[in-house]
């Protein structure tokens, strides 16, 4: 093992009301690849923001490559020799991929041939496979990845972050990234690597560390642990897992999504192509499939926020195709959206407000003639139950939603949903950024109301969840609905198989 | 613009996409689509000048006319493209330019022309700098900060006009010195007799040439060069590519250490000035003093000219021509010409429509029926009255910012972070 | 716990006013000093006690401006900009008294219809912006600048058409019926000048803003998507249809501006009809938050600000237009202060949020559910 190339020593790092990171250790050596594990909130991201210069501790020392270092911006952290691949790319869509990778960078080959030519050597020299020329809102998710960390390198970076980067990925490109941080360590680069994927950990890093609630609780070598062993570190007490319980799949068809297909007014490729799928009362219906695959669009169809070009979408009976989003929802489908800040509050409107936001036309929530005003008091009333009954964490109900941690958020949305007792819910994502405790109440409550008769579309590129909660997994790709699985015997590897093309199985036997 | 809007109707495929004319069109880029456009739009003014006997349609006067009063339009949408291009909306160009033109006024008086223009440029600056610390600085909303900037330059020109200028209250200038005007004249008197002989397309060509070579002020010359240097700046040099990730990914640039609010704040002076010295070329070159309410509205209309040339110096520089033309007919008095103008508009509205309910798409039945039935509506009123109503001439600028609008909005794309504000450290 | 918060969040926003207006003084003051103009005169005449007939300038000119800023407010609190109330109110001041001058009704009635008249007006002139917005994607702020020009030609060219011939220089509509004539309200003892009595429609409008907004659905949804557009639309919010109507309730709303000037003062419609009212409601709308009691206080801000700098150029030598200046530089500085103590409240407040949450969890038993 090399020398240390990083030194963090008690590292403090305060935001209002909470303490991101305490007393932090972090000994990196020279050409590992070094983890970082901790759940949803634990403060990996925080940590590596002060290593790349984004934030500044509040205490602590930062020594890079045996010297002691101030990272005040980015660019510091870039002299250090630092380059860091962020979780949500920071790349401009409308530029080629060597403007993004020169921005910022001028000075070492220019912007026009000499820099060309760079980037064709380095992506050459490490298989990333880039044309400098082609525009990033052109390329696929792992290859943009490619590019953030074509951009490490060519601003020579000897020590490279990379935050959460399998978030995004099937199993079977996790495996070629490994194969690239294999490649550069041995060229004698240095990776420090975020991820509460365990067993994606145990199979590339070196050397682990354990952070928990801001603090380091351990380091270890991956050959001295079991995954088990790492979680019960990460969480500090028993692992709840979604178990399989007795079937509750009716044969009452809910929501039936028959011949679906979308055009994309963009041209080329349909968005959908011939989707058909059905949801019984009882039943929970998983969709796996890489990001951007149609995942997203199926779910506006389904919700009316989009119209479909041909096929019917079914509501029991009922043709709901051509519906408005509203309809909709007064029909009793509830929708749980995948980017909440977005899609699912009004951040600056308070709680009880975003209570009634999705639901202004039900009866508990209007009075007046023809439903025309909103009913105050009934509304409070019925925040004050969903946090009472959904365990979100806030003093009142008259605070603004964007002053609640995510989790809460999450919490908030999946109360008032479920408290108008839908048919069907359409949940998207539905766990993402909940820690490990609020995650395993989620899954409670689903797993309540689908024993009352709920019928759920569940969307999630968490395997666990999904082959947790679901009584059946349907994998997209490419707008179309290509295998449909067990999820008690299907495995990991045929999944992330049918997600990326490989194969066209039809349910494992 | 406002930024954050829906996409109410789905954008046109991506250039590359489209098939068939419109596929070859799409796929000449830059300069050379630019020079078919000119030339198919040559033919049609041509062809509408011989059917309809109005000859000042594209008479040298009037395309000197039109380049003259481009220029201030082109300067304030250029203004708006560095702007924008940095990412941030920038709607008190009308408010810089007023401040240009007091600060034109002011400055050639006591000091000469050339002093002028430099202190139209100062002046708009000047409150380009107020913008950038309303919306870099501080945050606030760019169209709001934009709002405010326009009734502050209004105000202070007021202000500053009654206290410098003596005399009228206030309300103008005293005559200003004038700049230098080239005139080619052996070139300028042939071509003008070229243009006499009202042949079909030679004239037409003439008249343009003669508009170049006769009393061209170098201000024009100048602003021609400020849109090529600008293209060079923003498209070929480093500053400009982290100018423009700036509008396109702030966060990206900033976690490559690219300091985001210096370059938004360079964007936006400069922006201001561009809008001054539009206001300077409307005291000075378009005019010779400086009168309230001079600017008419240009500044807006110089953002139409960016947003319809797709954020590009090129399109801008049409599209400034375009508005500049209308804006010569109707400072002209061209009742007839805009009454010529109903036919070919007429025309290509009846096709467009025709075309529209043709290809049945989604949503664009509607729009189509529209626009046939007021495609026969402006016929009919065409082949009935002989000239456009010499009190109405005042909207053609206008009208025909909103009418070019309409048509173009749906194709373009603005830098993608335009609008947004921008607080630093938001890099998740 | 609420009603501390809600204390200091007013107290926070009552700061942003005081804060703008103290820069605008010390601003104004120093371009004064560098134009080497009286400082002291000019503030003892804008700050000196107005005299009745005064007050009633300033209560009436307050009633027109509220109406113009809760029409632009309508569009703001949807993220559109209706610049076009210029345009939009002259409009329908000059449909409402061609028709309303006609007489065909008898009195009241015949205001009534004057006012429908204005509303319908003002309305599809807003609704010119909104369609071109929501069918064709240009962008309102734009459309509704160029249809204030297109306006403005309009209606001169129009007047010059329907204007009875009278010899004079001045060219108006046919005057309005005597008994289509608001009489005013003598509000102010002491000075026979009176209030417009169309204040009762600036209430009225006031409470109606207030009541859609913020108790019927359609005002939850308007405010929904205009504080997260595309949260809206998945709660159900149907946007272009949201958009449209906003423009035109906002364009209804502007219809009203210039009723009380033509009910109560002018009973025509002339080319010296007041213009500018339009711009001063963006301000004002601004300034008062774009809330119905905020902008009460914004425009008799306003409104003062206008009457007292009248007599500017008598008692202190100094051009009336320097109020455009003070006026300008409190919008300015208004909109920044706000920006900033709106980012301090989400801060304070996450804080508070934070450490509420501290103090629960530390009384809580340790090894609770999550």
């Amino acid at each position: 093992m090399g020398e240390p190339v990083v030194e963090l020593h008690a590292i403090t790092k305060r935001f209002p009301g909470v303490v991101a990171n305490k007393d932090i250790e972090l000994t990196v050596h020279r050409g590992t690849v070094h983890a970082i594990v901790g759940e949803n909130g634990a403060g990996k991201s925080t940590l590596m923001k002060i290593l790349y210069g984004v934030q500044q501790p509040d205490e602590g020392t930062i020594s890079v490559e045996g010297r002691a270092r101030q990272l005040k911006s980015p660019a510091d952290a870039i002299d250090a020799g630092i380059g860091m691949v962020f979780q949500h790319f920071q790349l401009a869509d409308n530029f080629t991929v060597l403007e993004n990778v020169v921005l910022g960078a001028e000075k070492l080959h220019g912007i026009g041939d000499g820099a060309r030519r760079t980037v064709q050597e380095i992506s050459d020299a490490y298989g990333l496979d880039l044309d400098p020329d082609v525009l990033v809102e052109h390329l696929g998710v792992g290859a943009q990845q490619r590019v953030e960390i074509l951009k490490v390198l060519y601003r020579g970076a000897r020590i490279i972050i990379l935050d959460e980067p399998t978030a995004v990925l099937v199993p079977q490109e996790v495996d070629e990234l490994f194969d690239n941080l294999r490649e550069l360590k041995a060229e004698g680069l240095t990776v420090i690597f975020i991820s509460h994927k365990l067993d994606e950990v145990l199979s590339v890093a070196d050397a682990i560390t354990v952070i928990r609630r801001g603090t380091t609780v351990a380091e270890v070598a991956p050959k001295d642990v079991t995954a088990r062993d790492l979680a019960e570190l990460m969480v500090g007490s028993e692992l709840p897992s979604p178990s399989t319980e007795e079937s509750t799949v009716t044969d009452l068809p809910l929501l039936s999504v028959e011949s679906t297909s979308l055009d994309n007014p963009l041209g080329g490729r349909p968005l959908l192509t011939d989707v058909n799928l059905t949801i019984h009362s009882g039943e929970i219906v998983g969709i796996a499939g890489v990001e951007g695959n149609g995942q997203d669009e199926l779910v506006e169809v389904i919700m009316g926020i989009r119209e479909p070009t041909s096929g019917r979408i079914l509501l029991g009976d009922v043709d709901t195709s051509s519906w408005h989003t509203r309809e909709i929802r007064e029909a009793g489908i509830g929708y749980i959206p995948a980017d909440r800040h977005r899609y699912g509050l009004l951040l600056e409107a308070p709680l009880w407000e975003n209570v009634v936001l999705g639901h202004q036309t039900e009866p508990v929530y209007v009075t007046g003639p023809g439903g025309t005003l909103i009913n105050g008091a009934a509304a409070r009333q019925e925040a004050e139950a969903v946090v009472e009954q959904y365990d979100v964490r806030t003093p009142s109900i008259h605070v603004t939603a964007g002053s609640l941690s995510g989790g809460n958020q999450q919490k908030l949305i999946i109360g008032r949903e479920m408290r108008r007792e839908p048919k069907v819910l359409v949940a998207a994502h539905p766990t993402r950024g909940v820690d490990v405790g609020a995650q395993a109440a989620i899954w409670d409550h689903i797993k309540q109301a689908r024993r009352a008769g709920l019928g759920v579309l569940l969307i999630s590129a968490d395997l666990e969840e999904l082959v947790g909660l679901s009584d059946t997994i349907h994998v997209i790709l490419r707008g179309r609905l290509t295998g449909q699985f067990d999820p008690d015997r299907v495995t990991k590897e045929e999944l992330g198989a049918a997600m990326t093309g490989a194969t066209a199985t039809e349910g494992a036997a | 613009m406002s930024a954050q809007i829906v996409q109410t109707e789905p954008a046109s495929p991506p250039v590359d996409q489209r098939t068939g004319w419109t596929g070859w069109l799409g796929s000449l880029v830059g300069w050379r689509r630019l020079v078919v456009l000119a030339s198919l739009g040559l033919v049609v003014l041509s062809l509408t000048r011989v059917i309809t006997g109005a000859n000042d349609i594209d008479s040298s006067g009037a395309l000197a006319a039109a380049l003259a009063l481009a220029a201030p339009i082109a300067l304030a949408g250029l203004g708006g493209l560095w702007s924008e291009r940095a990412g941030v909306v920038n709607i008190g160009l009308e408010g810089m330019m007023i401040l240009g033109t007091w600060g034109a006024a002011f400055f050639a008086s006591n000091y000469g022309p050339w002093a002028g223009l430099l202190g139209a440029i100062l002046m708009g600056a000047v409150g380009g700098a107020v913008h950038a610390l309303a919306t870099v600085v501080f945050g606030v909303d760019h169209i709001i900060s934009g709002v405010a900037l326009n009734l502050l330059g209004l105000g202070a020109a007021s202000y500053l006009a009654v206290r410098t200028f003596e005399g009228t209250g206030g309300t103008q200038s005293p005559s200003l010195p004038e700049l230098p005007r080239i005139t080619i004249s052996g070139l300028s008197d042939w071509l003008g007799e070229i243009e006499q002989g009202r042949t079909f397309l030679v004239a037409d060509v003439a008249s343009v040439l003669r508009a170049l070579v006769t009393n061209l002020s170098v201000v024009t010359v100048l602003v021609v060069g400020l849109l090529v240097l600008s293209w060079w700046i923003i498209w070929r040099t480093s500053f400009g590519l982290r100018l423009r990730s700036c509008g396109e990914s702030p966060t990206a640039a900033e976690t490559l250490g690219v300091n985001v609010y210096r370059y938004k704040f360079i964007a936006v002076v400069i922006s201001g000035g561009l809008a001054g010295l539009g206001g300077g070329f409307l005291a000075m070159v378009a005019s010779n003093l400086y009168r309230e309410g001079q600017t008419g509205g240009r500044g807006y209309i110089g953002l139409a000219a960016m947003i319809f040339g797709n954020w590009r110096p090129g399109g801008l520089a049409a599209g400034a021509g375009l508005f500049g033309y209308s804006d010569a007919i109707y400072l002209r008095g061209g009742g007839d010409v805009i009454h010529a103008f109903l036919l070919p508009f007429s025309v290509f509205l009846l096709l467009w429509g025709a075309w529209a309910l043709w290809r049945r798409r989604q949503g664009k039945r509607v729009v189509g029926l529209v626009s046939v039935l007021i495609a026969i509506g402006v016929l009919a009123w065409f082949a009935l009255t002989s000239i456009f109503p010499r009190e109405l001439t005042g909207m053609t600028p206008y009208l025909a910012t909103l009418i070019v609008l309409a048509f173009a909005s749906q194709r373009l794309r603005m830098p993608k972070a335009d609008g947004v504000v921008y607080r630093k450290g938001e890099a998740s | 716990m609420t009603s501390r918060f809600d204390l200091r969040r007013m107290g926070m926003a009552l700061s942003a006013p005081i804060l703008a207006i103290i820069v605008a003084v010390l601003v104004t003051s120093a371009i004064l000093v560098a134009a080497g103009d009286p400082v002291g005169e000019v503030w003892g005449t804008i700050l000196s006690v107005p005299r009745p007939r005064v007050v009633v300038a300033i209560i009436n000119a307050a009633i027109v401006y509220y109406i113009s800023a809760v029409a632009v407010a309508i569009g703001f609190r949807m993220n559109l900009f209706n610049i076009g109330v210029d345009g939009q109110y002259r409009i329908a001041a000059f449909a409402a008294a061609v028709v309303a001058g006609e007489g065909w009704l008898p009195g009241p009635l015949n205001i009534l219809l004057g006012l429908v008249v204005a509303m319908l007006a003002g309305g599809l002139w807003a609704g010119i912006a909104g369609l071109l917005k929501v069918y064709r994607g240009v962008s309102e702020v734009i459309s509704t600048i160029m249809l204030n020009a297109i306006a403005t030609v309009l209606v001169a060219f129009l007047l010059r058409k329907v204007a009875p011939q009278t010899g004079s220089n001045i060219v108006s509509t046919k005057p309005l019926p005597e008994s289509s004539h608001v009489s005013g309200l003598p509000l102010i003892p002491g000075v026979s000048r009176e209030v417009y009595g169309l204040i009762i429609l600036a209430v009225l409008i006031g409470v109606v803003y207030w009541f859609i907004l913020g108790r019927t659905r359609f005002g939850f949804d308007l405010r929904a998507t205009g504080r997260s557009e595309s949260a809206a639309v998945a709660s159900g919010v149907n946007v272009k249809r949201m958009v449209l109507l906003s423009m035109i309730l906002s364009g209804v709303v502007a219809g009203l501006v210039g009723m009380p000037l033509l009910f109560g003062q002018d009973y025509a419609y002339g080319t010296t009809f007041q213009p500018g009212l339009g711009f001063a409601g963006i301000a004002i709308a601004l300034l008062g938050r774009n809330h119905p009691v905020g902008i009460v206080f914004a425009a008799f801000l306003w409104a003062f600000l206008d009457q007292q700098s009248n007599a500017l150029q008598i008692t202190a030598g100094v051009s009336d237009r320097l109020v455009l200046i003070i006026q300008g530089v409190i919008v300015l500085s208004v909109v920044i202060a706000y920006e900033v103590v709106r980012r301090l409240n989400v801060r304070i407040e996450q804080r508070r949020v934070a450490q509420a949450l501290a103090a629960q969890a530390a009384d809580v038993k340790e090894g609770a559910p999550a």
